[in-house]
């Protein structure tokens, strides 16, 4: 790494306003206040425990990389740094097959508020050893403490992965598929990547109809929305291309934000004890607040 | 206490509300081997039940605890002394099923077993699979983030709960997660799985539905060492297949077994992996043709693929009914649950072997290879004296070199009052000042199922503080 995980804690301090910024990808830092960055690269790579370790710093390239050499990979969404992506919690459009993001992240040596380094999780895949503290801090946008390293939990990339297109019902897909990867809709079209042996993808492809294409299109903005997939249907009603969905999953890809509920006054308070607990200065990431930080873009 | 449970009696049908000695005695103790003591039973059958339960724990300051089935193995449902004990058995209903997107509402006092079972027609299942699958709850499950031989692929319970309906220490109802994929603000819900009964109550629970699989295979392999095994399984996952599940059974847990149910389990062999491999019939057969030719590579002569489904549950059966077989060694057993990287297997079980022998104790090794989730049986005749202390001492052993060689205290059973303790070994007062945080930020009270999980500050590193009997 280019600096110790102690010499981040130093950067970070005990006293004063502070922000962490990866690179920038996602929103940055908080705008006028003392900026930190956390260490970058990656100590470990092992194929055979299916973990990569690194500090939070680290591009995602790097990773995805450095993953592909050992044909695995991670399910966090390429672009800016894997703490910005952790931190942010947004997952990637292979949700439905593998997961939520919030599952990868197995241990954590994070800064705190008093400045000093605070280890969350363990380093094994299996683990409930205490209080499950790497998913509270996985989309917290670092308002509870900031990443320092991390110990992600990889996959192997599967022998064949391959994307298709559809124009018929999505949902008949979202029932019919064995265990698709992805299945996303713009309200005309259909994008499904199907994932496994290649006899298999190719047999599911051909009873379900699909064509083989080159992947999904871009979505048609960087807002998610974020609604219980069994409301997907209701799209249909819109003009088709104004929104990509992920069948299954609930999030929409959107040109404008979700407006959203106000949040419950319990869950408010509950938010609030917490910062207060783990931040009582208020000086990480000062002004952010996760209840409202809208759709993670 | 009286006043307690007048104020409960007013809130709740007074014949759900119980502390007569003879009810309360039943409820002293989960299935580890410590006992507390409850002051009173609520036999709560709504989320306002147990609403009104913790409103009046709150308001008079009272600790209470909610309970599923109590099979827990680390004590975390054992009351602490007085307390309002919220069992939540009686609720236990299917809500809703929505099949298409995979989603089920259920109440916590649902059956991890008649879960699978009600929905199987619809073609999916819930995933988590613990061996007391048959008695355990949801509602349980979910306060031990459970796992069971099947999470190795698909993850333990956490990866399959959406949503929560909870009733926090101060008696507020409150959604943490739900349907919607991203909801705003902390992901609460993931903070509240897991929690060990210490965050609230959950009294509805959203839970995420897998697709059953077209295909399976299921694989006996015998080996000369734990060593051979325990490589195979490391070639396996450096392979990139990533089996359903992989489970080893050690020669004295092969005789046990074979003993008493006659599998035709290879009882000369030093240990055996169970592995199965599901999917799609290409993937599957793939795997099955890889892991073979694995195995040879290592020297195994012998891999037994089950025929037909009858063979599939006879080799489960085998795997699930290692415990039962126990009682043919010794009348008594203390289980044991730590977790260490795979590529270490090999080195903690012969030290597992190493630590058992010169205590003078025998040992049964049955687990989730897969996972290097280890579960050491030390069996033992009570009646002995002097035992206890040595299964003790040897259990404390296995339990720091798991640690020591990166592995951590617990990998499905959770901490309750057993591994409190041991904490230390893995955590810093720093890092356990942080669980600490959240903890108080649920609950600033203390009420909601106290002394569990975290160690008292005052015994913080001292690692004789292990409660009576605990099964470290």
């Amino acid at each position: 790494m280019d600096q110790t995980i102690d010499d981040f804690a130093a950067a970070v301090g005990t006293t004063g306003l502070v922000t962490v910024e990866g690179a920038g990808t996602r929103g940055g830092g908080v705008d006028d206040v003392r900026t930190v960055a956390a260490p970058a690269g990656i100590t470990r790579i092992d194929a055979a425990e299916m973990v990569l370790e690194c500090g939070a710093g680290t591009p995602m390239a790097d990773v995805h990389a450095a993953l592909a050499e050992v044909r695995q990979t991670v399910s966090i969404p390429s672009g800016g740094t894997i703490g910005g992506a952790l931190a942010v919690g947004a997952s990637d459009i292979t949700r439905l097959a593998h997961g939520p993001m919030r599952d990868v992240l197995l241990q954590t040596h994070f800064i705190g508020a008093a400045g000093k380094v605070t280890k969350a999780g363990g380093p094994t895949v299996k683990n409930v050893s205490g209080f499950d503290l790497c998913r509270l801090f996985v989309g917290a946008h670092g308002t509870l403490g900031f990443f320092g390293d991390v110990i992600v939990r990889t996959r192997p990339l599967p022998r064949s992965s391959r994307w298709f297109s559809a124009t018929g019902d999505p949902f008949d897909l979202l029932a019919s598929l064995y265990r698709p990867v992805a299945i996303l809709w713009d309200g005309a079209t259909t994008w499904i990547r199907l994932d496994g042996d290649p006899g298999d993808v190719e047999a599911a492809a051909a009873r379900a109809g699909l064509i083989e294409t080159v992947g999904p299109p871009e979505p048609p903005g960087r807002h998610r929305w974020s609604l219980p997939p069994n409301t997907l249907a209701d799209l249909s009603a819109e003009e088709p291309g104004t929104f990509l969905a992920e069948i299954g999953v609930g999030i929409v890809h959107r040109s404008t934000p979700q407006t959203r509920r106000a949040p419950e006054s319990a869950v408010r308070r509950l938010h609030d004890r917490i910062k207060a607990e783990f931040d009582p200065a208020g000086r990480l990431n000062p002004g952010v607040d996760p209840l409202s930080a809208g759709s993670p873009g | 206490m009286n006043d307690v449970v007048a104020a409960l009696c007013e809130r709740i049908d007074p014949s759900r509300v119980r502390s007569g000695a003879t009810e309360t005695r039943l409820y002293r103790r989960d299935a580890s081997n410590m006992t507390g003591r409850a002051g009173i039973v609520v036999f709560a059958e709504s989320t306002a039940d147990v609403q009104a339960a913790v409103q009046v724990a709150a308001r008079s300051g009272t600790p209470f605890l909610a309970r599923g089935s109590g099979t827990g193995l680390a004590g975390g449902a054992v009351p602490p002394d007085g307390a309002i004990v919220i069992s939540t058995s009686k609720m236990n209903r299917v809500l809703s099923v929505d099949a298409l997107n995979r989603q089920a509402w259920v109440e916590p006092g649902v059956l991890n077993l008649d879960l699978s079972k009600q929905i199987a027609h619809l073609g999916v299942h819930f995933a988590p699979d613990p061996s007391s699958q048959q008695t355990c709850s949801i509602g349980g499950n979910v306060a031990n983030n459970s796992g069971g031989p099947h999470c190795l692929a698909d993850g333990v319970t956490s990866a399959h709960i959406l949503g929560l309906e909870v009733v926090l220490p101060d008696g507020s109802v409150v959604m943490l997660g739900g349907e919607e994929p991203e909801p705003d603000g902390l992901d609460l819900r993931g903070a509240f799985v897991g929690s060990e009964g210490m965050f609230g109550v959950a009294t509805k629970v959203c839970v995420r539905l897998m697709q059953n699989h077209p295909d399976v295979a299921t694989m006996l392999m015998e080996f000369d060492s734990v060593a051979d095994g325990a490589q195979l399984v490391s070639d396996i996952i450096a392979a990139g297949i990533v089996p359903a599940a992989v489970e080893m059974m050690d020669q004295l847990c092969l005789q046990a077994v074979e003993a008493w149910l006659h599998a035709g389990l290879p009882t000369e062999a030093a240990a055996a992996l169970l592995i199965e491999c599901v999917g799609p019939s290409g993937q599957v057969g793939a795997d099955v043709d890889q892991i073979r030719a694995l195995a040879a590579e290592l020297g195994v002569a012998n891999v037994r693929v089950a025929a037909d489904d009858a063979e599939r549950a006879e080799l489960w059966k085998a795997r699930k009914g290692a415990f039962g077989a126990v009682a043919n060694v010794k009348p008594n057993y203390y289980l044991h649950d730590t977790v260490v990287p795979r590529a270490r297997l090999a080195e903690v079980i012969e030290k597992v072997y190493e630590i058992t022998q010169r205590h003078g104790i025998d040992v049964i090794n049955v687990f989730h290879a897969g996972d290097g989730n280890l579960h050491p049986l030390l069996v033992y005749d009570a009646r002995e004296e002097g035992v206890l202390e040595k299964v003790h001492a040897a259990g404390r052993e296995i339990v720091a070199f798991s640690v020591e060689v990166g592995g951590v205290l617990s990998g499905e059973h959770g901490i309750g009052l057993e591994k409190r303790d041991l904490m230390p070994l893995m955590f810093s007062e720093i890092d356990l000042s942080a669980q600490e945080s959240l903890r108080v930020a649920f609950d600033p009270q203390l009420i909601a199922n106290p002394n569990k999980v975290l160690p008292n500050p005052a015994t913080c590193g001292d690692l004789h503080a292990v409660p009576d009997g605990a099964w470290v």
